[in-house]
């Protein structure tokens, strides 16, 4: 008990885990799409490219997420307008796009030397110098983002199995997508203070594929993924301060581990299943996976046993 | 008699290339057709033509009078090619349903009683009340093509758009698929598919369009189905071996077996 109650002493604690749990479930619940869209890479993409303008608002000295903000919503726009020209794949517009913003945040720091140790923040986290505003804005965006994500349901899903037939069925696909991106762009830009640029790609993918190993319902998926989220980062913060390791590596390195223990599950239940499922057509013994019509056991003389 | 799909005049494909052009072709409403033709020869454009998301360069596209851009979505329902399904997506049998209904006004993402009674009702009605809620990669072939099915008939459509229904699925499921077709076509329903399989064609389908970048032929099976339009529309010698009220169709000569030694 100790373990959980003598962090929380410290206000700089108390912040940090609020910001830890706010982001996860706030990336649990995005990274679902990101995932099932194939965008994971683009959750990598427009966090480089947000850094561009975070080191521009740095020089002209505007606000952190004014810069960052600006900077990605360019980026998202600019990309989704880039994959519309049938030549140019989604993959190869997020490389050129946020690869170039990010090199003219690169190619700012080498002119400007000073800035270095203030932008090591935006790169790799700095979850302990959370301010009070910074939590009044996760949480702005948390519930922003919840909100409309919850209203959006229905048209999300449908476009994001099938964005064709979601099209043909009449749902406004092209204003589903506008309005996801602003949502993604919002949540990466909430993000990179708590974990940086360098590892957020991994806070929207790993409670994503946790949970994709527990279930294979939409809705199931993402419910459990805004919790595995909030759980990654409140584990990690736990962890960080326990081991006095760098809160966002570690809140990644516990989604990692968790992610693993998932799979070790899903792989354990299926072999289980396969078990359970084995039986005989004459002399053929197989299995069907993830099927309960068959409950026969294949006993060592290779008689089958129907199970209880 | 007042058709369903009128194209006039239509010349549409893909940024400089023109997949068919000046295209004219009227299905009457309650008519159950299927477009036959070559890979590559354009039914896919057809049919995108017709349910409004392809380009189109020139020409009117109208469904039940109306200009397609105008029709709402729940008039038409659609079934994918299942070989373009990503069976790896975590959805139930249930809830591709209810991917039918989510043009409804409701915004919670729950289902409603009576959107429930109306899934139950369906999928009932389908054969798959007991599979619902199964991931859709745990299903047979007949199941997954009765669920996109159950998918696009849940707004009761007045017109049904089924994109190679009979490809990636057994003999005995395109026979049930087929059968079941007929029978909410002869409830009054449009029905247009596309389609690779002749024979299935020739014995369940009573209206054809053979196509090739163009009209080739159109009208019963047994009147179409000739060496000559199918070799006009295929660019290839077509066998056409008739027995009785049967056709069998075979897409090159049958190998002689020689039971000598």
């Amino acid at each position: 008990m100790q373990f959980f109650l003598e962090p929380l002493n410290y206000a700089f604690f108390r912040h940090g885990l609020l910001a830890a749990a706010m982001v996860g479930a706030l990336c649990g619940l995005i990274g679902v799409h990101v995932v099932l869209r194939g965008m994971s890479y683009v959750g990598h993409g427009l966090s480089h490219a947000a850094f561009g303008g975070a080191v521009i608002g740095f020089v002209f000295n505007f606000n952190f997420y004014v810069g960052a903000g600006a900077m990605g919503l360019v980026a998202a726009l600019l990309i989704n307008q880039m994959t519309k020209n049938k030549n140019i794949k989604s993959d190869a517009a997020i490389g050129i796009v946020t690869t170039a913003m990010f090199a003219l945040g690169v190619a700012i720091i080498s002119q400007q030397r000073s800035l270095n140790r203030s932008l090591d923040s935006v790169l790799f986290g700095n979850i302990l110098g959370i301010t009070d505003f910074d939590l009044i804005l996760i949480g702005l965006v948390t519930a922003l983002t919840m909100t409309m994500m919850f209203f959006m349901y229905r048209p999300l899903l449908f476009s994001t199995f099938d964005n064709e037939a979601a099209q043909i069925f009449g749902i406004k696909t092209e204003v589903v997508q506008l309005l996801f991106a602003l949502l993604l762009t919002l949540s990466i830009i909430i993000s990179m203070n708590i974990v940086g640029v360098t590892m957020i790609a991994a806070t929207l993918i790993i409670p994503a594929m946790t949970t994709r190993m527990m279930t294979d319902s939409f809705s199931a998926m993402q419910l459990y993924s805004v919790a595995v989220g909030a759980l990654i980062g409140i584990g990690g913060m736990y962890f960080s301060y326990a081991f006095n390791i760098a809160s966002g590596a570690t809140i990644v390195l516990f989604g990692a581990l968790i992610f693993c223990f998932a799979v070790l599950i899903r792989h354990v239940r299926e072999k289980r299943m396969l078990q359970v499922n084995m039986h005989r057509h004459g002399n053929l013994i197989h299995s069907h996976p993830r099927d309960n019509r068959h409950r026969t056991r294949i006993d060592a003389d290779g008689t089958p046993t129907k199970n209880e | 008699m007042n058709p369903a799909i009128n194209l006039v005049d239509v010349t549409a494909g893909y940024e400089s290339t023109v997949v068919f052009s000046n295209l004219s072709l009227k299905i009457h409403a309650g008519q159950f057709a299927g477009i036959v033709g070559p890979t590559g020869c354009g039914k896919t454009t057809l049919l995108k033509t017709i349910l409004g998301t392809q380009t189109v360069f020139s020409g009117k596209v109208f469904l039940n009078k109306r200009p397609v851009n105008e029709v709402c979505g729940r008039k038409i329902g659609y079934v994918p090619q299942l070989e373009s399904v990503d069976w790896s997506f975590p959805v139930t049998v249930e809830e591709v349903i209810m991917m039918g209904l989510y043009t409804n006004k409701r915004l919670l993402p729950w289902k409603s009683k009576e959107e429930r009674e109306q899934i139950y009702d369906l999928a009932e009605k389908l054969g798959i009340y007991n599979c619902l809620h199964q991931h859709i990669a745990h299903t047979s072939g007949g199941q997954r093509q009765r669920a996109f099915l159950a998918r696009a008939l849940i707004n009761n459509p007045q017109l049904l758009v089924l994109d190679e229904p009979t490809s990636g699925v057994d003999i005995k499921t395109q026979h049930e698929v087929l059968h079941l077709l007929g029978d909410i076509n002869s409830q009054g329903m449009t029905i247009l598919l596309t389609t690779h399989d002749l024979n299935a064609v020739a014995s369940h389908l009573p209206w054809v369009i053979c196509f090739n970048h163009g009209v080739v032929a159109e009208g019963r099976p047994g009147d179409i189905f000739t060496n000559e339009i199918l070799g006009k529309t295929y660019g290839s010698d077509i066998i056409i071996i008739k027995h009785g009220d049967y056709y069998l169709i075979a897409n090159s000569t049958p190998l002689k077996l020689n039971h000598d030694p």
